[in-house]
C-alpha cells in the first residue's frame, strides 16, 4: 500500500477543527502560564513563608513529574473528589500550570536582576511595595525574559498534543480519528506535523512582534 | 512637638557592629538649603536615606513639618504612614533611577496618577508643566535610554517634583555625570533654590554648595564635625578634620 494523499480532502474539516482546538488550548494555556508565572514568581520572592512553602512544593510537583500524569490526575483523578472538569479546562489547567512553573523560574531570576534602585525610586515616590512590583519591577523583568518565555510557549504548543489522551479533539486526536477510519497513518500524521509547523511559525511571528515592541525601551 | 521644619534627633544607625551614624542631630528650616559634605563612607547617604526611611535608623527620630516620619506603628499602619510621608519628600539619586520601560511622560505621571488619582488630562498637564520647568518638554515622549545623563537627571527631578514635595533630597545628583553635563543639572537645582524649595543636598561640589546653600554640614565617621554658613565652613573652618578634608579636596580637584 503506497502513499495516497487523495484520502485527505474529506477530512479537511476535521483537521481544521483540530488546528482550531490546538490553537485555542495553546493560547489559553499560554496566557495562564504567563500570568501564573508572574504570580508564582512574586509569591516565591515576596510572600510570607506560610504561603511560599506550599507553593514551592506545588512547583516541585509540577516540575518533577510527567505532564501526561498531571493531565490524567487533573482530568480522571479530581472527579473522585467531586471536581469534574471538562477535558478542555483540565487540559488548559494542566498545561498552563506546568508552564507557569517554568516561566516563574525565568521571571524570578529576571526580577532579582532588576536594579535595586528601581524599587527604591518607586518607594521614594510613595508607591507601596505591591504597587512598585506591579508597575516597575515585574514589567521590566518580564521584558527581559520574553525570548526564553517564547521558547517555553513553543514547547507548550508541542506538548498540547498530550491533551489528546484526555479526549480534547485537538490536532493530534483529529488525525488519529481520521486514521481510525482510513488506516492511512503516514498521510495524516505527516499533514498533522505540517500543520503543527505552520501554527509554530505563526506563534514565532507573534513572539517576534512582542520582542520588537520591546526594542524601543532599551 | 517640634519647632523646626525638619528635625533629626539623635539619629543612630549600625550595620552589625559598624556604627555608621553616631547620635546625629540636625534641624532644617522651611525654605533652607543645606549641603552635606564629607569624605567617602562618612555616612552622608545613610543620613539622607534615613530621612525618608529608605535606610531605617536603628535609633533616633526624624520629623517633617510636625509629623514624625519614622514613628513606631504596627506594620500595616506604618506602611500607609510612610507612603504618605514619602509623597512629601522628593529624592534624586546619583544614578537617576528612571524607569526604563516608561516614557519620560510616564515616568513623571505614574506616581501622581496612582497615588493622587488624578485624571489622564490632569496628569498630562502636570507632566508638561514639570518637564517644561526642567527644560525637558521637548523629550516628553522619549524613553530614558534615548537621553543624556544630564537630561535623565532633569527628568528625575521633574518626576520627584510632580508629587509636589515639601522637601527635596539630593544624593550626589551630579556625580555620575560627564563634566560638561553637570551645569544643566546645577542650574535646575539653583532655580529650585530661588523658588524656596527646602533642600538637603549631599554633594562633592564645594563651589556649588558655596553658591547655593544657606548652611554646610561637614560629616566624618558618622558624626557632624562642623556646621555653619558656607562662608565660615569653607573659609574659616574651626575643626582640624574639616581643614584636612577641604585641603585634600582642593588638591584632588587640581
Ligand atoms: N547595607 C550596608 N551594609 C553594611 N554597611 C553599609 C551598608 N550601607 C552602607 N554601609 C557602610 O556605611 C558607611 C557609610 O556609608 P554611606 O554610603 O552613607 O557613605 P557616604 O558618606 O554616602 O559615602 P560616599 O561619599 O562614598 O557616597 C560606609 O562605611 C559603608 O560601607
Ligand atoms: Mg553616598
Amino acid at each position: 500500500m503506497g502513499l495516497d494523499f487523495s484520502v485527505l480532502p474529506p477530512f479537511y474539516g476535521t483537521l481544521a477543527l483540530g488546528v482550531l482546538w490546538t490553537v485555542a488550548i495553546t493560547a489559553t494555556a499560554a496566557v495562564l502560564s504567563f500570568f501564573g508565572g508572574i504570580l508564582l514568581a512574586v509569591i516565591a520572592l515576596y510572600a510570607p513563608i506560610v504561603i511560599r512553602l506550599p507553593f514551592r512544593f506545588l512547583s516541585w510537583l509540577f516540575m518533577g513529574t510527567p505532564l501526561l500524569l498531571q493531565l490524567f490526575l487533573i482530568y480522571f483523578g479530581l472527579v473522585q473528589i467531586g471536581i469534574d472538569l471538562p477535558a478542555f479546562v483540565a487540559g488548559v489547567i494542566g498545561l498552563g500550570f506546568h508552564y507557569a512553573v517554568y516561566n516563574s523560574e525565568l521571571i524570578q531570576t529576571a526580577m532579582i536582576a532588576v536594579d535595586k534602585g528601581q524599587m527604591e525610586a518607586a518607594r521614594t515616590l510613595g508607591l507601596s511595595r505591591r504597587q512598585a512590583l506591579i508597575k516597575v519591577v515585574v514589567p521590566q523583568a518580564v521584558r527581559d525574559v520574553i525570548p526564553p518565555i517564547g521558547n517555553n510557549m513553543i514547547a507548550l504548543l508541542k506538548d498540547s498534543a498530550l491533551v489528546s489522551v484526555i479526549g480534547v479533539s485537538e490536532l493530534t486526536l483529529s488525525a488519529q480519528r481520521a486514521i481510525g477510519q482510513t488506516y492511512r497513518a503516514f498521510e495524516f500524521y505527516a499533514v498533522a506535523a505540517l500543520l503543527y509547523y505552520v501554527v509554530n511559525l505563526g506563534m514565532e511571528a507573534v513572539l517576534r512582534w512582542f520582542e520588537n515592541r520591546n526594542r524601543l525601551y532599551r | 512637638m517640634t519647632q523646626h521644619f525638619v528635625e533629626i534627633r539623635h539619629a543612630q544607625k549600625s550595620y552589625g557592629t559598624l556604627e555608621v551614624l553616631k547620635d546625629i542631630s540636625l534641624d532644617v528650616e522651611r525654605g533652607q538649603i543645606v549641603a552635606i559634605i564629607g569624605p567617602s563612607g562618612s555616612g552622608k547617604s545613610t543620613l539622607l536615606r534615613a530621612i525618608n526611611d529608605l535606610d531605617p535608623l536603628t535609633g533616633g527620630e526624624v520629623w517633617l513639618d510636625g509629623v514624625q516620619v519614622n514613628k513606631t506603628l504596627p506594620h500595616r499602619q506604618y506602611e500607609k504612614h510612610i507612603n504618605e510621608m514619602r509623597q512629601q519628600i522628593g529624592m534624586v539619586f546619583q544614578h537617576f533611577n528612571l524607569f526604563p520601560h516608561l516614557t519620560v511622560r510616564e515616568n513623571v505621571t505614574m506616581a501622581p496618577k496612582l497615588l493622587k488619582k488624578i485624571s489622564d488630562k490632569e496628569a498630562n498637564a502636570l507632566a508638561e508643566e514639570q518637564l517644561d520647568h526642567v527644560g525637558m518638554l521637548e523629550r516628553i515622549d522619549y524613553y530614558p535610554a534615548q537621553l543624556s545623563g544630564g537630561q535623565k537627571q532633569r527628568v528625575a527631578i521633574a518626576r520627584a517634583l510632580a508629587m509636589k514635595p515639601k522637601l527635596m533630597l539630593f544624593d550626589e545628583a551630579t556625580s555620575a555625570l560627564d563634566p560638561e553635563l553637570v551645569e544643566e543639572v546645577n542650574l535646575v537645582m539653583k532655580q529650585l533654590a530661588q523658588e524656596h524649595m527646602t533642600m538637603i543636598i549631599v554633594t562633592h561640589e564645594m563651589d556649588f554648595a558655596a553658591s547655593v546653600c544657606d548652611r554646610v554640614i561637614f560629616m566624618d565617621k558618622g558624626v557632624v564635625v562642623e556646621e555653619g554658613p558656607p562662608e565660615q565652613v569653607f573659609k574659616t573652618p574651626t575643626q582640624e578634620r574639616t581643614r584636612n578634608f577641604l585641603r585634600k579636596h582642593l588638591e584632588g580637584a587640581k
